[in-house]
C-alpha cells in the first residue's frame, strides 16, 4: 500500500445554541403540519453547546429537528456536548422502535466523532424513550461508554442534572391535552385532499347533507377524538370511536329523516339509517389508528382490537354505502 | 368487554434477575419497581410492549414481543395476509 497518504483530521465539532430563531420556530410549525415531512433534519455528529470542557456532560438525541431543538432549548446555560445520531429525520421514540436510534448507530457515532478523545468521563446521557432501541450493557461492551438514561422529557433535564437521578414523575410518559392536540394537524393535512374529493363526489351524488356527513365523520376522528380521548367511555379506541362517531351521526340521522316529510315512511327510515351506518365506522377507523400516536397501547391489544372491530367497521360501512347508492338511484329515477 | 388491553406478552423470570435496576429506570409506565433482592413486576397490565426493559436487561430475565404498533400496518397485514411490516425508514416516516 505504498503511496497512500493517511490524513488524520480533527473530529469536527459544530457549535450550537439554546436559542431558537424565528425561522426554526416556523420550521417546527411546518413539521407539525407534515410539510416536507422527512426533511426536518439536523446533520448527525457532535455539537458543542456553550463552551464544554472534557468534563462536560454528553447528551444524545435524534437528527429530527424537533428532537434536537427540544433538547438544546431545554438546557440554556449548560456547557455540554450533544451527540446527534442519524435516525433519518425521525424522532427518538419512533426511531428507537425501528432500531435506528439504536446500539449500532450509537457505537458507530461515538467512533466516527472520536468522542473518547474529547471527553474524559465516558458517560452518555440518553433520553429514556431511546431505551427501546439501545442496550446499555451492549454499548458499554462495544464502546466503553456508560449509558445513563435521563428523563422522558428534555424539559426535566435541568432538574435531573442537579442530582443525576430522575424522580418517578420524570420517568413516566403522559399524554396531556396539549400533547394530543399538536398531533392532529399532520393527520388533517394528510387526509384533507382526499376528503375534499370524497365530499365533492357525495355532494353531486347525494347532496350537501352527505358531503357534510363525510366531513363530520372524518373531522370527529382526527380532531375531536384526540381531544376527548380520556373522557370517552370504554378502553378500546375502536369502541370509543364508534361512540364518538355515533354521536356525530345523530344530527345527520334526524336531518335525513326529516328531509322529505311527505315521502313514504320506509324511504325516510332508510335515509335516516344511512348516516348511522356509514359515519361511525369511519370515525372508529381513524380512532383506532390513533393508537399508533400514543405511548401506551400495546401491539397485542391493537391487534386484538383489529381482529374484533375491523369486520364490524367493514360491514357497517359497506351496508351504508349500498343504502346511499340505492337512495341516489331512487332520487335520480324520480322517487 | 371493550378492553383489548387486559393481557400482553410481557414475561419476567425472577430467577434470572440480578437486581441491576435497569428495568425500573427504562419503563415509562412503572411496570417494574426496584425490589430488595430482585426487581418487582408491579403493574404488568400497563405494559405497552415497547421492549425497553428486555433491551436493557443484561441477563435476559425479561422477554416481550415488541412491535411498532402501527394500526395501518396491521390492517394491511390482516387484509393482504402478508407479514406485518415494521416502518421503513428510507421513505416517509409513518409515525
Amino acid at each position: 500500500m505504498s503511496g497512500t497518504i493517511f490524513t488524520f483530521t480533527k473530529p469536527k465539532i459544530r457549535p450550537t445554541t439554546s436559542q431558537l430563531t424565528l425561522s426554526e420556530r416556523v420550521d417546527h410549525f411546518l413539521a407539525r403540519w407534515g410539510i416536507n415531512r422527512s426533511g426536518h433534519r439536523v446533520e448527525p455528529g457532535l455539537y458543542a453547546l456553550g463552551s464544554p470542557t472534557p468534563e462536560s456532560p454528553v447528551f444524545v438525541t435524534a437528527n429530527y429537528t424537533l428532537s434536537f431543538d427540544a433538547l438544546r432549548s431545554s438546557i440554556p446555560g449548560i456547557d455540554c456536548y450533544i451527540l446527534v445520531l442519524d435516525t433519518k429525520g425521525v424522532n427518538v421514540w419512533c426511531a428507537a422502535g425501528k432500531g435506528t436510534f439504536g446500539t449500532g448507530e450509537l457505537v458507530n457515532r461515538i467512533s466516527i466523532t472520536g468522542l473518547a478523545g474529547i471527553v474524559s468521563h465516558h458517560v452518555l446521557i440518553l433520553p429514556q424513550l431511546g431505551a427501546t432501541g439501545v442496550s446499555a450493557h451492549e454499548v458499554k461492551k462495544r464502546s466503553g461508554f456508560r449509558v445513563e438514561y435521563g428523563p422522558v422529557r428534555a424539559s426535566d433535564l435541568p432538574e435531573y442534572l442537579k442530582t443525576r437521578s430522575a424522580t418517578p414523575g420524570m420517568r413516566r410518559v403522559h399524554f396531556t391535552l396539549g400533547e394530543r392536540i399538536v398531533l392532529f394537524p399532520v393527520e388533517l393535512a394528510k387526509v384533507l385532499p382526499y376528503l375534499v374529493i370524497i365530499s365533492a363526489v357525495l355532494y353531486l351524488a347525494s347532496g350537501p347533507l352527505a358531503a357534510a356527513g363525510a366531513a363530520a365523520a372524518v373531522l370527529a376522528g382526527i380532531v375531536l377524538f384526540p381531544i376527548l380521548l380520556p373522557y370517552l367511555p370504554t378502553k378500546d379506541f375502536s369502541s370509543k370511536g364508534f361512540i364518538l362517531g355515533g354521536l356525530t351521526a345523530l344530527p345527520f340521522v334526524l336531518a335525513a329523516y326529516q328531509y322529505g316529510t311527505d315521502d313514504a315512511m320506509w324511504l325516510r327510515l332508510v335515509r335516516g339509517l344511512a348516516p348511522i351506518l356509514v359515519m361511525p365506522p369511519v370515525t372508529a377507523f381513524i380512532s383506532l389508528n390513533f393508537t399508533g400516536s400514543t405511548t401506551f397501547t400495546s401491539v397485542t391489544g391493537v391487534r386484538r382490537e383489529i381482529f374484533i372491530y375491523a369486520p364490524v367497521m367493514a360491514w357497517m360501512f359497506a351496508l351504508g354505502i349500498v343504502l346511499l347508492i340505492i337512495l341516489t338511484i331512487l332520487r335520480l329515477t324520480g322517487w | 368487554m371493550f378492553d383489548s388491553y387486559q393481557s400482553n406478552t410481557l414475561h419476567y423470570d425472577r430467577e434470572k434477575c440480578i437486581n441491576c435496576g435497569m428495568c425500573s429506570i427504562v419503563c415509562p409506565h412503572a411496570v417494574f419497581a426496584p425490589g430488595d433482592e430482585v426487581a418487582k413486576l408491579v403493574d404488568p397490565i400497563s405494559c405497552m410492549e415497547c421492549g425497553a426493559c428486555q433491551m436493557n436487561c443484561p441477563t435476559g430475565a425479561i422477554t416481550v414481543e415488541s412491535g411498532v404498533g402501527c394500526a395501518y400496518a396491521m390492517f394491511y397485514a390482516a387484509i393482504t395476509g402478508k407479514e406485518e411490516p415494521t416502518c421503513d425508514t428510507g421513505g416517509d416516516p409513518c409515525c
